[in-house]
């Protein structure tokens, strides 16, 4: 977002930037979310290769949480049996505004092996919550886990905050 | 202990409640018990002096079209050795008796039986479901199950 690098070209006197406080607030919730591990199958194992060291998913500014009243975003990593939708739904009601979504790998975007024949899975947990990023792979490697996480930050990092009805129907 | 040698054994204490031994079968020699004496079997199976067979390895419910059968994997950790017993019962009343009391493995494979296949187990103290939700409809890894169209409003199928 560049907003240090507005400190290389300096006013008088140096140590003045200029920005928006929109910018200031969504690089802040850009680079520090919260998040609510929701692991459900086997891309959760992947996800844990992601959180170790050699992936280092925090240097994202992710830390995991384990109440969604303290989350940003919620990861649906894995198979989302019907059993596990509803306590989705809960969890993702109970979470803070604003919050996100990223659905990782085949089984939470769109039911992956269980499509044809799996009758206690969910077709896709976009059907019971909204998603923000998808992350394909069954499962996915950790740098698509690290694109993922940057999507979302680019993402947030666009939103408005202040006169978003006026900024939504300049776009439509 | 062999299998043939512990038929031999059941045989001549249960007498008609043993039904067939086979072992042409590729897979481990079973024994035929009927159906409602497989408790009584069992106990003698757990606690006679020549057996003590005191670890159920597995217990598993199958469809056979017309039955369902129930597949009891024993072994015993003193002698080393192990016997493989079934028993169907008729799909309409899928009632077997439950070995919960005599050992505790079978609490939890008698629930998954129960719940996937919709075996009966008489005696088991808390059958209920283990892997479905407890209001799921249908036992969904018997043949004839039909997949529901809705689960608490959501689409099942596409
Ligand atoms: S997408 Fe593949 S790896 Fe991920 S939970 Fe489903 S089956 Fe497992």
């Amino acid at each position: 977002m560049g907003l240090l690098n507005k400190l290389d070209d300096p006013y008088e006197g140096g140590g003045i930037v200029l920005g928006k406080v929109e910018d200031l607030l969504n690089w802040g919730r850009s680079k520090s979310d919260w998040y609510l591990h929701f692991g459900l199958a086997c891309c959760a194992i992947e996800f844990m290769a992601m959180n170790a060291s050699h992936f280092d998913f925090m240097r994202f500014g992710t830390i995991p949480r384990t109440s969604p009243r303290q989350a940003d975003f919620i990861m649906v990593t894995g198979t989302v049996t019907f059993k596990m939708a509803d306590r989705i739904k809960v969890l993702y009601e109970q979470m803070a505004e604003p919050k996100y979504v990223i659905s990782v790998g085949s089984c939470s975007n769109c039911g992956g092996p269980y499509w044809e024949h799996g009758y206690h899975v969910l077709k896709g947990v976009d059907r019971i919550i909204p998603v923000d990023v998808y992350i394909p792979g069954c499962p996915p490697r950790p740098e698509a886990f690290e694109e993922g996480m940057m999507l979302l930050q680019s993402k947030i990092s666009k939103q408005a905050i202040f006169n978003k009805r006026k900024k939504l129907e300049a776009e439509l | 202990m062999l299998a043939n040698e512990i038929f031999d054994r059941l045989k001549t204490e249960f007498g008609d409640a043993i039904l067939a031994f086979d072992d042409t079968q590729p897979t481990d020699p079973f024994i035929m018990v009927q159906t409602d004496k497989v408790f009584d079997v069992c106990y003698s199976l757990r606690d006679n002096d020549e057996f003590q067979f005191d670890y159920l390895m597995c217990l598993t419910g199958m469809d056979l079209g017309e039955n369902v059968g129930v597949v009891y994997h024993l072994y015993s950790m003193k002698f080393k050795h192990k016997v493989v017993l079934k028993v169907v019962a008729p799909k309409a009343d899928p009632k077997v008796p439950s070995v919960e009391m005599l050992w505790k493995t079978a609490d939890w494979h008698e629930r998954e039986a129960y719940d996937l296949m919709g075996v009966q187990f008489e005696g088991h103290r808390n059958l209920i479901r283990i892997l479905c939700p407890y209001d799921w409809e249908g036992h969904p890894l018997r043949k004839d199950y039909e997949t529901p169209e809705f689960y608490h409003g959501m689409k099942v199928s596409y």
